[in-house]
């Protein structure tokens, strides 16, 4: 027997995309825009500590809010919540700061058996690199953009 | 008021980025990258800021915030200290944050141990 | 000698018996419908070694190691030892081996190396090149993961097609003499790589369930069996929504095996909803064969099983340059009442 002669792939690949489980949409939207939107109002609330508590200024403000999210983000992963939550909040839990640590944190815990330079230390950027590159990137262009319209 | 602008912002950027993940089957890695970068180009063409001053954290949380950071670092940059700062700028201007990604993930790595769940 | 009855198919003519078999597993399987079947099963999924690995490594000798013992057999005593898993250049096989002294055949059949050891270890008994083979495989969730997905704690969440790598190891001792009260395998149909372009990583059923029905329909093509004849034909991982392809595949080329079909992946976790489709890896129908299955057959309530193990063969790399998933199943049938 011969699958081929029986089964047409471009029609077996719609068959399959059209009967397939698909997940609760509306559901996830909802969970998403919940813990996204929680972790938010936590910035907020980091930030009113910051300027009213402990009097910082802007930039302060900006960096005690990203310490704080980053370093919440890296310990419950450590602890082995983060990834739990992530099953349920999908783009809730990645989007936000607390994510990109997450995404730090994970693959180094992941490779610490395969050694501290070549384990933790490189695959510290598997996901980090990528953001830094594009972002920092994408942040010298819109400088230079920014700089040759001044000069104009 | 405040609390509940950055939920509404911060939420609808999650939103998207959820609508992205169920829809795309994006990986988060490549939803992470679009959002910084596309937080830099948003910032740089001026619609970032007006999104920060209504949301606050809500739209400085989301690594779209990371990006406008990055973008406002490298415009105070160029200010400050002409084409060379479009080259300093964005990373001077989020420093405290990639430095503490790097300790604080280094430092969890260090102490605990990948588990599998239940 | 074994005879080939068609273009896949061989029979085995002195019918080698499956002496003895043993399954270890871990806690989400020990949890499971099935958790009574293992002979080993351990709840931390470390189980006291330094990795994921050596955890899997130990699972694998612990299933050699108990299969021998129940068949009275020491590792002197084997010929060969078959066997593979999923990491890179299987060395939970290669480790185990090593650390059993076996003369040693590695085989990579991602999750169908059960079934693919199982056909190539009857070969070499009816072949007259051993008295005694082992047939062994593995899986563990956490190695698995982290080479073909993502981190444990990356916090993503998983799609509704996704099947859960299954943390356990099964082996079997093939012997050329043993009387009718064994399990004999009879036939073996070797699969051929089959791809119709799936190159959803989390969907492998849809990838697999053309494979497996090529494979038993070519089965019962070329012995002239029924699907009826079989009380079981037990497919390794195609899970929920890759039987549920298979099925259809198969009725629409003429065949129904809704009656007797059942598929390791989907029974493994039976219940479980946090495992989307189901159960997968070579640990998966090795456990549930070497277990369930193998010991339903020797209390006589079972008598005749095609056991189909169905496999993957892409890799990290070939996903990410945008290959399709192919995919692959072999054939085993098991039958009481044939030993010699």
């Amino acid at each position: 027997m011969d699958i081929n002669r029986v089964l047409d792939k471009k029609n077996y690949q719609k068959y399959v995309k059209k009967n397939m489980p698909k997940s609760k949409f509306l559901k996830e939207c909802a969970m998403a825009f919940l813990v996204g939107g929680l972790i938010c109002t936590l910035g907020e609330a980091l930030d009113d500590f910051a300027e009213y508590t402990l009097f910082l200024d802007e930039a302060g403000i900006g960096t005690f809010r990203s310490a704080v999210l980053i370093f919440l983000g890296a310990f419950f992963t450590g602890i082995g919540i983060y990834d739990v939550l992530g099953r349920y909040a999908g783009a809730g839990s990645i989007v936000p700061i607390t994510g990109f640590a997450n995404s730090i944190v994970s693959p180094a815990l992941e490779y610490k058996w395969e050694g501290y330079i070549l384990g933790v230390g490189a695959k510290l950027f598997t996901i980090a690199g990528p953001v830094l590159v594009y972002g920092i990137s994408a942040s010298v262009i819109a400088g230079i953009v920014y700089y040759i319209i001044g000069v104009l | 008021m405040n609390y509940i602008n950055a939920f509404l912002v911060g939420g609808a950027i999650c939103l998207v980025g959820q609508i992205l993940l169920s829809k795309t089957r994006m990986t988060p890695a490549r939803i992470l990258v679009l959002f910084v970068t596309a937080g830099v180009v948003l910032t740089a063409i001026g619609l970032y800021e007006p999104l920060v001053e209504f949301g606050g954290a809500g739209a400085e949380v989301p690594l779209t915030g990371f990006g406008y950071s990055l973008a406002k670092g490298a415009f105070k940059g160029v200010d400050e200290s002409g084409i060379l700062g479009a080259l300093s700028g964005g990373v001077m201007g989020t420093a405290g944050g990639i430095a503490a990604a790097v300790i604080f993930g280094y430092l969890v790595a260090l102490i605990f141990s990948p588990k599998t769940k239940k | 000698m074994g005879t080939r009855v068609g273009q896949k198919t061989v029979r085995f003519d002195k019918m080698p018996i499956i002496l003895s078999t043993a399954a270890v597993a871990g806690n989400a399987e020990k949890t499971g419908p099935y958790g009574s079947t293992f002979d080993i099963v351990f709840d931390d999924d470390l189980w006291g070694e330094k990795t994921y690995e050596l955890a899997e490594r130990k699972m694998l000798i612990k299933a050699i190691e108990t299969a021998m013992a129940k068949a009275g057999l020491k590792p002197d005593d084997i010929s060969y030892l078959l066997g593979g898993d999923l990491l890179n250049q299987i060395i939970s096989a290669g480790f185990a081996a090593r650390q059993l002294g076996i003369p040693f055949f590695g085989l990579y059949g991602a999750c169908s190396t059960m079934a693919e050891s199982l056909m190539l270890g009857a070969m070499i008994v009816d072949g007259g090149f051993a008295k005694y083979a082992a047939c062994a495989t593995s899986s563990h969730f956490a190695t698995a993961e982290r080479q073909f997905r993502n981190p444990l704690e990356l916090g993503t969440p998983k799609t509704p097609t996704s099947q859960n790598t299954v943390t356990a190891s099964g082996a079997a001792i093939l012997s050329s003499t043993g009387d009718s009260t064994y399990p004999a395998v009879t036939y073996a149909t070797t699969g051929r790589v089959i791809d119709m372009g799936i190159n959803d990583v989390n969907n492998m059923g849809a990838a697999m369930a053309p494979a497996a029905a090529e494979t038993i329909i070519s089965h019962l093509e070329e012995t002239g069996r029924k699907a009826g004849f079989y009380d079981h034909i037990v497919t390794g991982d195609l899970g929920t929504f890759g039987s549920e392809l298979m099925l259809r595949i198969a009725s629409d080329a003429g065949y129904d095996m809704t009656a007797n079909h059942l598929d390791c992946g989907v029974l493994i976790y039976q219940g479980n909803e946090l495992m989307h489709c189901g159960g997968s890896g070579c640990g998966c129908s090795a456990s549930m064969l070497c277990g369930h299955f193998i010991n339903s057959m020797n209390q006589g309530t079972i008598k005749r099983i095609l056991f189909v193990a169905t496999g993957v063969l892409h890799s990290p790399t070939s996903a990410l340059q945008g290959e399709s998933i192919p995919a692959i199943a072999h054939a085993v049938s098991l039958e009481m009442g044939c030993g010699s």
